[in-house]
């Protein structure tokens, strides 16, 4: 790919060809503040808070505009600033303001913007918000939307779209009055929504936000123990208990996607119902046995049998270590080739 | 899957047929839908107006059972309009005269009466996978769990050989693997007929290879596949049965007959994370790690192995399977199973299973890898068939029309067919997550409005669903998704055991149960 040079700030910047100049900006470490973008969707422009001017000319979006050699870029000015703060407090005016009960207040845009803007709550007090109370949405198990949050980004909308490809979002509504919502303003689990949680992982302002948040202490990556498609799956431990899941964007299946089961159908591993402890049948009753009893026993129980006495059924839940194992069990100690999985059902 | 998930991107064409993409494989669901965003034409081809067909260019709702007609339907259309690849059957196939003269049966009449679906409608999807390449075959147990389910298979390769749509990018014969890792306990030789590397068990050669690397006397015999396995505890051959995380009270086909199997068998062991219904049966129950508490690895559907790690400690005093059957073979006095972590297995894996010669925890730490990976040092293969097909030429098969073992009759007037929800996955697992069992609790009998309308029914009537089996009793769904004459079920839900009405007629070759098509009768129960 072609490279190219310009200047931000007086800064010379290397770009690629077919970089905006907020990607060039970015990837070179200088923040230009926004709330629409994301990096996986295709830019619209919408928040206004990117604006920048180039060779001196009047405001350009930099989410929209293609880095070009040569140029000079300017991410601040009186005016630039003047535009983001009037586009910001517009935007904030209706928010609610009670961020330490908010999900999102470890990561949130608003006000990651809000601080670089130094939005003070005075300066709101001359306008007017709407003061409408919207109804939340907490119809899914998982996460909830909190309409009274959203600023209106559309990353969610176009998450749906462009990456799970089901348009189960729109907007409902005009001018001020508009919200995000599901086909006829419906529940999100009365709508076609699958539930996959990825506008929710996307949200930048804790308007769609998991119903029981917890932050990870740390983090492993395995892969999830649900279907063929093996997505690759980092869960955040806290303790010994599972309390996060977050997409591997690097694993060649499901690069950065999950489905509902994967982002959020752990939930059995802690069950209650978990066996812990190896049963021994005494009398029609299951007995909890130590595992050197239980071992034992079935080691001198299936002594009495051989070949086609012996049948196993091996796992395709399990590893391929277990797998192999179990085969050569059933094979080399049993003496029979009688084995088998579910691959048929 | 011949090609690779990533290749779906590129894919001119992407052909799915008895695959329920987006609620069995939601993440290659969605890729595909992505893919159709940006141009790529989805066909598909279900009884039932599944969900993906909301982003398809083309939808083919045939009848249950009639895939080899629709398919040598195609494939008759294809030829006869000179829409072959001529030069591809030529140099990499073998066979063509006998397949081209097994099309004859198949005119168009015969066709549109055996799938329901015109021929213009055929030609036009023909066309089209025909013509916008590169062409990419999908499917699922639709295609399989049949009784001529070998033939679909078949038919699915000959078309794509027919076209030359195999051995290049984004093309292909893809199955979608169903569960995590059932393409590695196929791979490491959890079936009755092959050792670890699909090497098979009644070739001399192969026998000797593993009794040297084992240092034990091996049967040379095929073993009994999962069903037949329970015809033979029914018959007094199989004696003890040892279960490993397998549930089959509920997912076997004909269910009833696998549980009198569970309770007559003289002795059974159950390694499982929960109590399931067929570990009740059991004389002594292991308590299983999870996936999250075991190192190890598992191998998708693109055959890649990738890395599994132990997240979490195991809960209570339950131990990874390989660990729980390595000290039952030592205690047995067995030497050969000193395997102190899996890793020490994956050495001996490397050893004897070619495919996966090359494959090494250090190889996978990253991204995993493709097998065929015969060394350290190859890179692992991304697709298959390139160049050369893997026995050599491609072999056409002629095939001939098989109805369903089971059609309707005045006793028995619709038809049944199975699928999976979004929501579950089997049945132990999901059914205890809060939120999947909020999203969907229940078994719902999907039903067309004209069947209902019939019978009286309306949606959430309780109904029995009867077939020459048994009966099982849930709620109705009156919908359109199915065609006229097609009833639906799951079978995540022991409440209402599917599985104990469908039949397990099998295929003569792949022994898998006829799941996808069964003759009941619905009844509205007050």
């Amino acid at each position: 790919m072609d490279q190219f040079t310009f200047t931000i700030d007086g800064q010379t910047i290397t770009a690629e060809d077919g970089m905006s100049i907020m990607d060039a900006a970015l990837a070179n470490d200088i923040y230009i503040p926004y709330l629409c973008h994301h990096p996986d969707l295709e830019p619209v422009g919408a928040c206004r808070l990117c604006g920048v001017e180039v060779d001196g000319r009047p405001m350009v979006m930099s989410c929209m505009t293609p880095a070009k050699e040569g140029t000079d870029v300017r991410t601040n000015s009186p005016a630039i600033y003047q535009a983001r703060k009037v586009a910001m407090e517009l935007l904030i005016m209706d928010h609610d303001m009670d961020c330490l009960a908010c999900e999102a207040a470890d990561d949130c845009d608003l006000l990651k913007v809000s601080a670089y803007l130094g939005i003070q709550p005075e300066q709101l007090e001359g306008l007017r918000p709407l003061g409408r109370q919207l109804p939340i949405d907490d119809s899914n198990p998982y996460f909830q939307f909190d309409p009274n949050k959203c600023i209106l980004c559309g990353i969610c909308v176009r998450t749906c779209n462009e990456i799970v490809g089901l348009g189960a979002l729109g907007y409902i509504n005009r001018g001020i009055e508009t919200v995000v919502g599901t086909f006829g303003d419906k529940g999100f689990v009365d709508s076609i929504c699958e539930s996959c949680g990825e506008c929710v992982v996307r949200c930048p302002v804790g308007s769609l936000a998991p119903k029981k948040p917890q932050l990870a202490a740390r983090e492993i990556s395995t892969i999830c123990a649900y279907c063929g498609v093996g997505c690759g799956i980092h869960f955040g431990v806290r303790g010994d208990e599972i309390v996060s899941t977050r997409a591997d964007r690097e694993s060649p299946a499901n690069r950065g996607s999950l489905c509902v089961k994967g982002r959020y159908g752990f939930n059995f591993i802690n069950h209650p119902d978990r066996l812990t402890t190896p049963l021994i049948k005494k009398d029609g009753q299951f007995v909890e046995s130590s595992w050197e009893e239980a071992i034992t026993l079935v080691a001198d129980k299936l002594s009495n049998y051989h070949g086609e006495e012996f049948a196993a059924l091996t796992s395709a839940k399990c590893t391929n270590e277990d797998n192999y194992v179990v085969q050569k069990f059933t094979r080399a100690v049993m003496g029979t080739n009688t084995i088998d999985h579910c691959a048929r059902l | 899957m011949t090609n690779s998930i990533a290749e779906i991107d590129d894919a001119g064409t992407i052909f799915v047929i008895g695959s329920n993409t987006t609620s069995a494989h939601p993440v290659i669901g969605q890729r595909m839908r992505r893919a159709a965003r940006n141009g790529a034409t989805i066909i598909v081809a279900n009884p039932k107006e599944i969900d993906l067909v909301r982003s398809a260019s083309y939808f083919i709702q045939h009848k249950p059972g009639s895939d080899v007609a629709l398919l040598m339907g195609m494939a008759r259309y294809i030829i006869e309009n000179d829409l072959h690849d001529k030069e591809f059957i030529a140099e990499r196939c073998e066979n063509f005269e006998a397949f081209e003269e097994s099309l004859a049966p198949f005119t168009p009449e015969f066709v549109e009466e055996i799938t329901g679906v015109s021929w213009e409608e055929i030609g036009q999807v023909a066309r089209i996978y025909a013509t916008n390449q590169p062409a990419s075959i999908f499917y699922a147990m639709g295609i399989t769990q049949h009784t001529h389910g070998t033939d679909n298979v078949m038919a699915t390769a000959n078309l794509a050989m027919l076209t030359g749509s195999v051995g290049k990018p984004s093309t292909g014969v893809n199955p979608l693997r169903g569960q995590n890792n059932v393409q590695g306990a196929c791979d490491l030789g959890g079936l009755p007929n092959v050792y670890p590397g699909y090497q098979k068990v009644e070739d001399p050669a192969m026998k000797e290879k593993f009794e040297k690397a084992w240092g034990r006397e091996l049967s040379g015999k095929n073993g009994l596949t999962h069903t037949e396995i329970f015809d033979a505890i029914h018959d007094g051959t199989v004696k003890a049965l040892y279960m490993v995380g397998e549930n089959p009270a509920l997912t076997e086909a004909d269910a009833k007959h696998a549980q009198k199997a569970l309770d007559k068998v003289d002795f059974l062991v159950s390694q499982e994370i929960f109590l399931s219904e067929s570990a009740e049966y059991a004389d002594v129950v292991f308590p299983a790690a999870s996936f999250a508490e075991k190192e190890g690895t598992f191998t998708n559907t693109e055959r890649r192995v990738q890395r599994v790690r132990r997240v979490i400690p195991p809960r209570g005093n339950s131990k990874p399977d390989w660990w729980i059957v390595t000290q039952i073979a030592q205690a047995m006095g067995e030497k050969g199973f000193g395997y102190e972590t899996p890793d020490d297995v994956m050495d001996e894996i490397n050893a004897v299973t070619p495919i996966y010669g090359g494959i090494t925890y250090e190889r996978v730490e990253e991204i995993g890898l493709q097998w065929p990976c015969p060394d350290a040092d190859h890179p692992g293969t991304k697709y298959l068939h390139k160049g050369e097909f893997a026995r050599g030429k491609g072999h056409f098969v002629p095939l001939v029309y098989k109805p369903s073992a089971e059609i309707t009759d005045e006793e028995y007037p619709l038809i049944l067919t199975t699928d999976r929800s979004l929501y579950h996955f089997h049945s132990t697992m999901t059914r205890r997550d809060y939120g999947l069992e909020a999203l969907d609790s229940e078994e719902l009998v999907k039903i067309h409005p004209t069947d209902a309308e019939t019978l009286g029914v309306e949606s959430g009537d309780w109904v029995e669903v009867s077939s020459r089996r048994g009966t099982v009793k849930a709620r109705a769904q009156v919908t359109e998704i199915c065609q006229p004459g097609l009833c639906s079920m799951t079978f995540h839900f022991f409440e209402s055991p599917t599985n104990e009405i469908t039949n397990p007629a099998l295929d003569p070759i792949a022994k898998i149960p006829e799941t996808k098509v069964a003759a009941v009768r619905v009844k509205k129960v007050s």
